[in-house]
């Protein structure tokens, strides 16, 4: 089964994940802030990262800059998902090694599932 | 106000962007204008007076003793208008700060509609479905409601990002015609489209012309009763030329026109068509949603692409709105 890692700080949109990819039979585990997400990037080698951006403890530009310099985390995918949209922020993300940016407002739950499973395929 | 404030109030071109003003409707250049008139007004008066009066200098003394007064009149007006300008940028970021903090909570409240909807949780019964799909529909609403706000603030703080390149507007007129085809279908109307042979690219951003057009294409689809034909038509502008006079030169540009049989839009609110929150009162007669935002928006993204927008309507026979952008 494999392994995603969410790093987001809305309980509720954890709880929602939680639920849509277990029923696509994936394992999910969460994060709440920053931190807590590096942490347990390294210790449960996750098969793909989903990173929101504004977070606490550690903002989600630093967490995507420290995952990628380390050579234990830097090939897991990272899909950012975030409210941020400014094409700079975007830029940034990809540039820092994000695999996909994906506006939360643009995506319906079912298209960020096909996306997670996309990059999962390849 | 120390040496420091004062210097950086000199530097006028800076504060006018600040703005986001052009520099004819930025008041601290406008007063500076206004003090370089009154100062050579004064020097005219001076040179005037050296000829027909006795003792020139009485009369220098105290017309420059005016313009002094004058400019610090001036000065209090620009710091007025500074702070109107201020109190209006400040309205901008506050409803762009509130719209992205509406988002989060949006965020939440849409994925879990929709993975209720899903039937993954359980299965949903059809009198319940009807409810979910109100609730669905209505966070989708205020989604749209939140795009547009966000837009409509920047527009106002001038950070509206251009980033300009050539594209086809006809790709972009039928893609955008394949997602509304549904929508269409479901408002009984047809969408036809005509487009010109070969036609050059234009230069813009596509990511906000797209916004144009589909604020133009919703509206026209929105606002049909019974059956109804939206036909979009783009051609250059080099054969429009013949029929406008006014178009001379080397500027080439493209011509962007839907034409709805629509409700159309009453003559006395006709003037008020591209205002921010104006709602036709033949929304309320016909329940269509908006946010009243899309044409103002629209009107802003032509206009600092460097083009013209407009439109002609006539009530119970239909609405024709166009738009021209130049090529490179």
């Amino acid at each position: 089964m494999k392994k995603i890692l969410f790093i987001e700080d809305e309980s509720a949109l954890q709880k929602t994940f939680g639920e849509i990819l277990k029923q696509e039979g994936y394992e999910m585990i969460s994060a709440l802030d920053g931190e807590t997400g590096l942490r347990l990037a390294k210790s449960e080698k996750p098969d793909l990262i989903l990173l929101d951006l504004i977070l606490p403890k550690i903002h989600g530009f630093d967490v995507l800059k420290k995952l990628k310099g380390d050579k234990e985390t830097k090939d897991i995918p990272v899909i950012v998902l975030t409210n941020l949209e400014k094409i700079e922020d975007v830029d940034k993300a990809l540039e820092l090694g994000a695999t996909t940016y994906l506006i939360k407002a643009q995506y319906s739950l079912e298209e960020v599932v096909e996306k997670i499973k996309k990059v999962l395929q390849e | 106000m120390n040496f420091k404030g004062i210097l950086s109030q000199l530097n006028i071109v800076a504060q006018c962007r600040k703005y986001g003003l052009s520099l004819w409707q930025c008041p601290q250049f406008l007063f500076l204008v206004m003090g370089l008139v009154i100062t050579i007004s004064t020097l005219t008066a001076y040179a005037i007076g050296t000829r027909y009066i006795e003792d020139p200098r009485m009369v220098a003394l105290i017309v420059l003793l005016a313009t002094a007064i004058l400019f610090i009149i001036a000065v209090i007006i620009t710091n007025s208008f500074e702070r109107l300008a201020e109190a209006n940028r400040m309205k901008s970021e506050f409803v762009s700060i509130v719209s992205h903090q509406l988002r989060s909570p949006l965020s939440n409240l849409k994925w879990a509609i929709e993975l209720l909807m899903s039937g993954k949780l359980g299965k949903i019964e059809e009198k319940q479905t009807e409810y979910f799909k109100i609730l669905k529909e209505n966070s989708d609403r205020m989604g749209e409601l939140i795009k547009d706000l966000l837009i409509v603030s920047r527009i106002e703080t001038a950070k509206l990002p251009i980033k300009k390149m050539e594209f086809s507007l006809e790709d972009l007129v039928k893609e955008l015609i394949k997602e509304f085809t549904p929508f269409a279908l479901a408002s009984n109307a047809e969408i036809k489209f005509l487009s010109e042979e070969n036609l050059p690219k234009i230069f813009a951003d596509p990511s906000q012309i797209r916004l144009v057009v589909e604020n133009l294409l919703d509206n026209a689809i929105r606002y049909i009763k019974g059956r109804g034909v939206v036909e979009i038509k783009i051609e250059s502008q080099a054969r429009q030329k013949f029929l406008t006079k006014n178009l001379g030169g080397q500027e080439k540009n493209i011509y962007f026109k839907i034409r709805d049989n629509g409700v159309g839009i009453p003559k006395e609110e006709q003037k008020y068509i591209f205002q921010k929150f104006f709602r036709s009162g033949n929304i309320l007669r016909y329940q269509t949603q908006g946010s009243g935002l899309g044409l103002y928006i629209s009107k802003a993204i032509i206009e600092k692409s460097g083009g013209k927008i407009g439109f002609k309507s006539q009530e119970g026979i239909g609405s024709t709105f166009w738009f021209t952008l130049s090529i490179k």
